[in-house]
């Protein structure tokens, strides 16, 4: 029971990691703030989530001391990751407005 | 092979690649062209820290990393919305 609990926490940890390293390579290697806002706010939200939950459970099965602490941390990164990139894209918008393309209108 | 091992490895690793995120994110800092690309790094840069002190406090088997970490977490989205709302406003307190 507890290797196999061992095992899920560490395939667990294997898939936030992973997401968090998507994440930090589509922050460098997309070509425009646009695009590179869409890799840090989602994938490493998730993967951080994924880790948070890993510690939990650590804590809870097989640890010292069994307080579901961390899911405070969870549940302000899930707040706050969508307020957050909203403000930065619109301070990116004001800050490159002249360097857009004109809209379609709407003349034939 | 148990699974004690197995949990360590892959705790280690994992350590391993949250610091290549981390590095990712601080070359994105140094380098970014724009104001809000530093400023996404940043962002980046204490989501990446919350995670590798949590997997440092799974690592030591103890729970003293939690603060840190929460702090980290509330310092990280106030200076992401002070630095977007002083690029927003060029002001911070109106």
């Amino acid at each position: 029971m507890i290797t196999f609990l061992q095992i899920v926490l560490s395939a667990l940890l294997a898939f936030g990691c992973f997401f968090i390293l998507v994440g930090a390579l589509g922050l460098v290697r997309f070509s425009d703030f646009f695009k590179r806002l869409h890799a840090p706010t989602k994938a490493s939200t998730l993967g951080v989530g994924c880790v948070l939950v890993c510690s939990v459970a650590y804590h809870i099965f097989l640890g010292e001391d069994p307080q579901p602490r961390e899911l405070l941390i969870t549940v302000f990164l899930f707040i706050t990751a969508p307020i957050s990139a909203h403000l930065m894209a619109k301070a990116a918008l004001s800050l490159m407005m002249e360097s857009r393309p004109e809209p379609p209108g709407d003349k034939p | 092979m148990n699974g004690y091992l197995i949990f360590q490895t892959t705790l280690v690793v994992c350590m391993h690649v949250v610091g290549i995120a981390m590095l990712l994110a601080l070359w994105r800092l140094l380098r970014g062209p724009t104001v809000p690309d530093r400023i996404l790094a940043l962002d980046t840069l204490s989501v990446t820290a919350i995670a590798e002190l949590m997997l440092f406090g799974i690592y030591l088997d103890s729970a003293i990393y939690f603060e840190a970490a929460l702090v980290i977490a509330m310092l990280g989205f106030c200076s992401t919305v002070m630095l977007s709302k002083y690029v927003l406003r060029r002001d911070i307190v109106e």
